[in-house]
């Protein structure tokens, strides 16, 4: 994975000393609240309903276990002994001091980490797929182009405050694990008919409180004009995206305001003048870069075979692993969805211990994923039950990948102080309702997603099944959306009807989830034969 | 009018008033112009070479559409002032710098040190935005 050189660490070192100084002239006085938001915002940090909460970025949701062990070093000495993996790959700490918040940031520039541009109306942390480098049908390994990237967005003078925050995602597969085209810019690295690698760009996608999928506005942008094509991007969204209302000025609003042809048209107009001035990085600066992602020392001779005579291992195999591109190897993924417990939430014990996983077994690397869990990229076959076995001890084995289980929760009314309504209680009963092995095997790959109010950090809008929190004359009322999906076919959900209680809720998603065992057809997935049959047949069995 | 804090130039300071974006395309003796957010700084490319003053308006300092305007005027090849006027904060002073401002008038003054400190803050920097004439990072990893 990448390594700093000395250029990157002095950016970051220059970076905490900017931040000490405006913490201090803040406690000084010097800054108000009103004028110290928007700076603080840059690094990360929200002021949130009970304390600070600091978020930190995990660079598309790579680590390696020196960081990892010191994000749980951090949970441990500035926190409350737990953090929280996000959905944008990264990891956050809701109970942190202000004053404390310099000598965080210290710690981790001395393992290559930042909380630079983590919130804020800037170009945000990239994020990319999970799988990246491991997969078996990736065309290139998306990681170095989305680093370019980040090292291009990071203190870009002419991007800090855009209209509204920005988030990019790079892929290289087909299967996308990324929800790329729910990013206000989506990029997908394609192989051309003469065999070059290049970006497919596609822009004003989002999901808050008017969701849209982002369409595809170049089919080929060439590897050495990446940058000036995505500045051209920014800077027809800086002169023109609204800023006269908070819930208009996201891209997509821009892009669907004039139509996706104009912003096409003003984006290449600008790309065309842009391509006069020597702003592009040259090509040598990529393969500096893709030089540190080269695949580690794989055993060319590692065995295929894999003892599944414990049947709680054969499980958490079948649900929680993924085929690899090298033999002998896997990907292995950690649910972070314990029954009954909160989505994205890991110890400092559990965090240190994924560590050592990672290290001893994944060549020191791990990935976060954005429905919140942990991936150990790279792990021998010979060496998976060990693994798991490690992982079973410390409360981390829970076999639910990307079933109802595998819940996306935003943090809710319990932290956020944007919220309607509490989501992790949901979550918590939900997963409690459908915690037994058998059932979540029945219904299969259901991917539930709840949002506590209309900014959508739950992705509620792309879940087969999605929660929407509202506030209604004071009480908590849970609103159901079906049929969203944030994979290659993605689509929006549609609200079924009226509301419901906490409670109902959830009585609510065990009838739809009825109405699909009994007319699933073959091997269909909920979403697949919801998409067959329509809205009707669950608005009868939920309302009727 | 406010007055300038800090200025990086040599030449004699210009002090003619500015016009409106607008005003300044009919006013063909008027030599000091000032863009507001909302105004298209391409709209003055006609007009370069009787350019001796660009103020960039600021009235929110959260609003950035000035850093656009000032750098596509750099580009352009505008070489007078570029002054930025109005809410400006002492964390931002590097990264107009960089984008092609040249002279800082505050609407209240900056606290000196502070300000100096930060203009100076950075010692390398990522991008190259070409207009303040810097060295990209990548650059200096790949010498010519």
């Amino acid at each position: 994975m990448y390594k700093y050189d000395e250029y990157d660490q002095q950016m970051v070192d220059t970076r905490v000393a900017e931040f000490r100084d405006q913490v201090r002239r803040r406690l000084a006085g010097d800054l108000t609240e009103d004028q110290f938001k928007p700076l603080r915002l840059q690094n990360g940090l929200y002021l949130q309903l009970h304390a600070y909460m600091l978020r930190v970025a995990v660079p598309y949701g790579t680590l390696n276990s020196a960081q990892m062990t010191l994000l749980g070093d951090i949970a441990d000495k500035y926190d409350r002994g737990y953090g929280h993996f996000t959905t944008r790959q990264n990891i956050q700490y809701n109970w942190i001091k202000l004053e404390d918040t310099p000598d965080i940031l210290a710690e981790l520039a001395k393992v290559e980490m930042h909380a630079i541009q983590t919130s804020g109306n800037c170009i945000r942390n990239i994020s990319s797929d999970q799988f990246a480098g491991a997969a078996a049908e990736e065309i290139v390994d998306p990681r170095p182009y989305a680093e370019l990237l980040r090292q291009w967005s990071s203190f870009h003078p002419e991007f800090l405050v855009l209209p509204r925050k920005f988030k990019i995602a790079v892929i290289a597969s087909e299967t996308d694990r990324a929800a790329m085209r729910l990013h206000d810019i989506g990029i997908k690295m394609v192989k051309n008919d003469a065999g070059e690698i290049g970006a497919q760009f596609y822009a004003g996608g989002g999901m808050g409180r008017t969701p849209m999928i982002a369409p595809l506005i170049r089919e080929f942008v060439p590897l050495d004009q990446l940058i000036t094509f995505s500045e051209a991007c920014l800077r027809v969204y800086n002169r023109y995206g609204r800023r006269d209302n908070k819930y208009k000025a996201r891209i997509k609003i821009l892009v669907h305001e004039l139509g996706r042809d104009e912003y096409v048209r003003q984006v290449e107009e600008e790309f065309a003048h842009l391509l006069t001035q020597p702003i592009e990085p040259p090509l040598a600066e990529l393969e500096r870069i893709k030089a540190h992602f080269v695949d580690p020392g794989f055993d060319a001779n590692a065995s295929d075979d894999l003892d599944l005579t414990d049947p709680d291992f054969r499980l958490w195999v079948e649900r929680n692993t993924h085929a690899h591109k090298q033999a002998g190897y896997v990907i292995a993924t950690v649910s972070l969805k314990p029954i009954g417990g909160i989505p994205g939430d890991a110890t400092a014990d559990q965090i240190r211990l994924m560590a050592k996983l990672a290290k001893d077994y994944s060549f020191d690397e791990l990935r976060v994923t954005h429905a919140q869990n942990i991936v150990f990229p790279h792990v021998k076959k010979a060496d998976l039950y060990t693994v798991w076995k490690a992982l079973d001890e410390a409360g981390l084995s829970t076999a639910n990948l990307d079933t109802v289980g595998d819940i996306i929760a935003c943090p809710g009314l319990d932290y956020c102080s944007l919220a309607n309504a509490r989501s992790i209680p949901v979550a918590q009963k939900i997963s409690e309702r459908f915690g037994s092995a058998e059932r979540q095997a029945e219904i299969g790959e259901l991917k539930l997603k709840i949002s506590g109010c209309i900014n959508a950090c739950g992705h509620h809008h792309a879940g087969h099944i999605g929660i929407l929190g509202v506030d209604k004359k004071g009480l908590e009322n849970y609103q159901l959306l079906l049929g969203g999906s944030e994979g290659a076919d993605t689509s929006l959900g549609q609200i079924t009807g009226p509301g419901f209680t906490e409670d109902g809720v959830v009585d609510a998603i065990e009838k739809a989830t009825e109405v699909y065992l009994a007319n699933k057809e073959g091997e269909e997935r909920f979403l697949d034969t919801y998409r067959r049959i329509g809205m009707a047949p669950f608005k009868e069995a939920i309302y009727g | 009018m406010v007055d300038v804090q800090f200025r990086f130039r040599e030449d004699e300071a210009v002090n003619d008033p500015a016009v409106t974006v607008d005003a300044f395309s009919q006013q063909t003796n008027a030599t000091a112009v000032r863009i507001e957010p909302g105004d298209d700084a391409r709209d003055l490319l006609p007009h370069l070479d009787r350019l001796a003053l660009v103020e960039v308006s600021f009235p929110a300092w959260t609003d950035g559409r000035g850093y656009s305007s000032a750098r596509i005027l750099r580009e352009a090849g505008y070489a007078g002032e570029m002054r930025a006027v109005g809410d400006l904060v002492i964390d931002m002073l590097s990264h107009l710098r960089r984008c092609g401002f040249d002279a800082f008038a505050p609407e209240k003054a900056l606290n000196e040190e502070d300000a100096r400190n930060a203009f100076d803050r950075w010692d390398n920097v990522y991008q190259a935005t070409v207009v303040d004439g810097r060295q990209a990072i990548w650059a200096k990893r790949h010498p010519a």
